[in-house]
């Protein structure tokens, strides 16, 4: 008989006075007993609507059935067989839009948790499981894929269980990408990012950091050296500024510079050489999940007041509601409706405050969002020392400028077709690379569609 | 982990390190950087390249001792290794085509103007080396300018070698003279670079000028190495480090590279005192 409480089991969390104090991880996760007793929530629908919902298409009803019989590394196993990262999956995935918002417990109350559930699973895995896993056998063909954030990394853990000899080549010095140097440590602590790389290079991977592919090695000089197919997986480029005055102020970052220092260089600890500014007032431009982020590492930082600063209104937020209500709790103030027009400095050119001007709501745009249109006259000014410029990136370009015959859209994102192949023989490409900035499991998604098509060509081509 | 094959001491404050980096080695060309990173906590700084062996597989970096990871840097010795090592980064210069040169190079920016006025001389142009050193005890890569220019001046902030004066001034007498450059190549502090701008510009001299402002990734990622060029924001490390002179907003990129100052001054004390401790 399935548990037929409207409610999910709640997720321990540490307190948000606590929290905002500290970086480690919020979210405590589900004990065995809560995670039994959320698993028997679910119906065993047999269409399976969730798996639907979910970019990489979990088995999920049954593993949730796995974990309704207390057989944690059973389930495991099955979510395994569709995703090479569920640690990070089960924690920064948007579920309440994929898999969850097709559950049928929603309809009338809330759905099954399974985001939760797969955490609780990764978790148990990672804590339990002292068997390496089985290295498939190899089948004597090479991979190169260039960038180790999500795209990559599922590409490189789906092809090495086919048997490719794979290698990751990674431009920074730790392997992961937008998991160790965008997210924070309290939301994806990076120890969950390193046992999921270490999970991979048990199979078989290999991951090379410090090689910037389009600069140290071309992508042909990787087909001179042997491999059958690249996999470009290189992730956001530089980050967009409003070109408005005083952005090169000093204290004016973008949100790539500021997450880097916070995450990937620990500027937070007292034993890391870089430096990052310990303003009092923070104010974060951008209302997506990027800019959550930010603004809840400046918190943790010290600051004082942190604001978001958003042209639009709560309903249009582009950040996951889970990120937008951990950022009250901890104590960011939403300036809603306001949009920047000028970044004040002082004598020395350092950030004093931003000029601001308040909005209205218009039409709907192309986006069918209603186009925020400014208010005459309404200027005011919000004190800060700290801005923080969250408002999207443009793809790399390292790739594209130095790869012959590689087609991109005009904003610089690659072009490719349905199973990821690019205008290139044998390259694929997938992540923020192509579509420009979006979600881990939507770059994951990506990197299973090229490992498919990657098997298929070079299985077809011998 | 990157070894470091050799290792020389250029003047008190200023050091060369031939490092281990085939890769790098192999593609390496004037004008690029890599991007370092000393240990485990260490920053990563960009490093302009100064020479390249592609041969032996090494490349040599040359660093003055300002900070605190310049500091660690520098106390590591022959047979160690590098953390990390990544490059070659930027877009090299461009120098093909041009017939004669003044380079100008400005205290320990000679470690980069040295590569340039190398490939020129190799390309077949006429180089004209002005290299200017607060003192005569500063003085860096003589041998090697000498070798690679038809004209080589060297100036002292005090006369105590050379003539006395900035390179300004010896620019301004060699144009006087009558030597007609295609380009002028100024690499050095930003102050220096600014007023080389400035003189040429009263000429009408194109001087293209090298930046080296703070960075992250080097990549293309963090925009922390933007500048402002001819009223645009540009990126260094993907659309540089060589900007047109005559467009770059140096004001701004000097208060930018102003931004940690504080912080920078406290960490080299620090490493310092950590020094001290540990030869106790």
């Amino acid at each position: 008989m399935p548990n037929m409480s409207l409610k999910k089991n709640e997720m321990p969390v540490q307190s948000a006075e606590e929290r905002n104090k500290n970086f480690s991880e919020v979210a405590l996760g589900y004990t065995e007993e809560q995670a039994v007793d959320e698993a028997q929530r679910c119906l065993h629908c047999k269409h399976k609507p969730c798996v639907g919902g979910c970019p990489v298409q979990i088995d999920i009803p049954a593993f949730i059935e796995r974990v309704a019989a207390r057989d944690f590394e059973g389930a495991y196993q099955i979510i395994g067989q569709s995703s090479s990262l569920p640690a990070v999956c089960g924690r920064v995935c948007p579920q309440e839009t994929q898999c969850e918002a097709k559950c049928v417990r929603g309809i009338k109350g809330e759905p099954v948790a399974i985001g939760r559930l797969e955490r609780f699973v990764a978790d148990y895995h990672n804590a339990h499981c002292k068997t390496a896993p089985v290295r498939p056998v190899p089948n004597g063909h090479k991979v190169a894929v260039v960038g180790s954030g999500p795209s990559g990394l599922t590409c490189a853990g789906d092809l090495a269980k086919k048997g490719y000899a794979v290698t990751v080549l990674e431009a920074l010095h730790t392997a992961g990408g937008v998991l160790v140097y965008g997210s924070p440590e309290f939301r994806l602590p990076k120890i969950i990012v390193e046992k999921e790389i270490e999970g991979l290079k048990a199979l078989g991977v290999e991951v090379e950091t410090d090689m910037v592919i389009g600069k140290v090695l071309s992508v042909d000089e990787l087909f001179d050296m042997g491999y059958e197919a690249v996999f470009i997986g290189s992730g956001a480029g530089l980050p967009r500024f409003m070109n408005i005055e005083g952005e090169n102020a000093k204290g004016v970052y973008s949100a790539n510079e500021f997450l880097t220092r916070v995450n990937l260089m620990k500027a937070y600890r007292e034993d890391s050489d870089t430096p990052v500014m310990r303003a009092k007032s923070v104010a974060v431009v951008g209302g997506g999940n990027v800019a959550m982020d930010a603004a809840r590492c400046a918190k943790r930082l010290g600051a004082e007041n942190v604001y978001i600063v958003y042209r639009r209104s709560e309903a249009e937020l582009p950040a996951r509601a889970e990120e937008v209500e951990h950022a009250k709790e901890e104590g960011v103030v939403f300036r809603l409706l306001s949009n920047p027009v000028k970044i004040l400095a002082d004598e020395q050119d350092f950030v004093k405050g931003v000029e601001c001007v308040e909005m209205t709501l218009g039409e709907p745009d192309e986006s069918g969002r209603r186009r925020p249109v400014e208010k005459e006259g309404s200027n005011f000014v919000l004190e800060a020392d700290c801005v923080i410029m969250a408002i999207g990136t443009s793809p790399n370009p390292l790739i594209k400028s130095t790869t012959a015959g590689l087609e991109t859209e005009k904003w610089g994102g690659i072009i490719v077709d349905e199973n990821g192949l690019t205008s290139r023989k044998g390259v694929y490409a997938g992540g923020d690379a192509v579509t420009g900035a979006a979600t881990v499991i939507l770059a994951m998604g990506a990197g299973k569609t090229a490992a498919n098509a990657i098997d298929e060509q070079l299985k077809n081509a011998k | 982990m990157y070894k470091i094959v050799r290792k020389e001491e250029l003047n008190p404050t200023v050091t060369l390190m031939e490092v281990a980096a085939p890769f790098i080695a192999k593609k390496a060309q004037p004008g690029q950087f890599v991007i370092l990173r000393v240990d485990e906590n260490g920053e990563r700084i960009p490093l302009t390249v100064a020479d390249y062996d592609r041969e032996k597989g090494t490349i040599s970096i040359i660093f003055q001792i300002v900070g605190a990871t310049t500091e660690k840097l520098n106390r590591l010795k022959e047979g160690e290794y590098i953390r990390d090592f990544v490059g070659p980064l930027g877009t090299p210069s461009h120098l093909d085509g041009l017939k004669k040169v003044a380079v100008i190079g400005g205290g320990v920016g000679c470690a980069i103007a040295y590569p340039v006025a190398k490939k020129l001389h190799e390309l077949g142009a006429q180089v004209h080396s002005v290299v200017g050193f607060r003192n005569k005890d500063l003085v860096i890569l003589e041998k090697e300018f000498r070798a690679a220019s038809d004209k080589y001046v060297v100036v002292t902030d005090d006369g105590s070698y050379g003539e006395k004066g900035l390179v300004t001034d010896a620019l301004k007498k060699l144009v006087e003279s009558g030597e007609k450059y295609d380009e002028v190549i100024a690499i050095g502090p930003l102050v220096m670079m600014k007023f080389v701008c400035k003189l040429t510009k009263e000429y009408g001299i194109k001087t293209v000028v090298s930046m080296n402002p703070i960075m992250i990734d080097g990549t293309g990622m963090c925009g922390g190495c933007r500048l402002t060029v001819g009223g645009k924001t540009k990126f260094a490390c993907v659309d540089g480090p060589d900007f047109d002179g005559h467009e770059v907003d140096f004001d701004e990129a000097m208060k930018r590279a102003a931004m940690y100052r504080d912080f920078e001054r406290r960490a080299h004390e620090k490493t310092c005192n950590l020094f001290k401790q540990e030869v106790k």
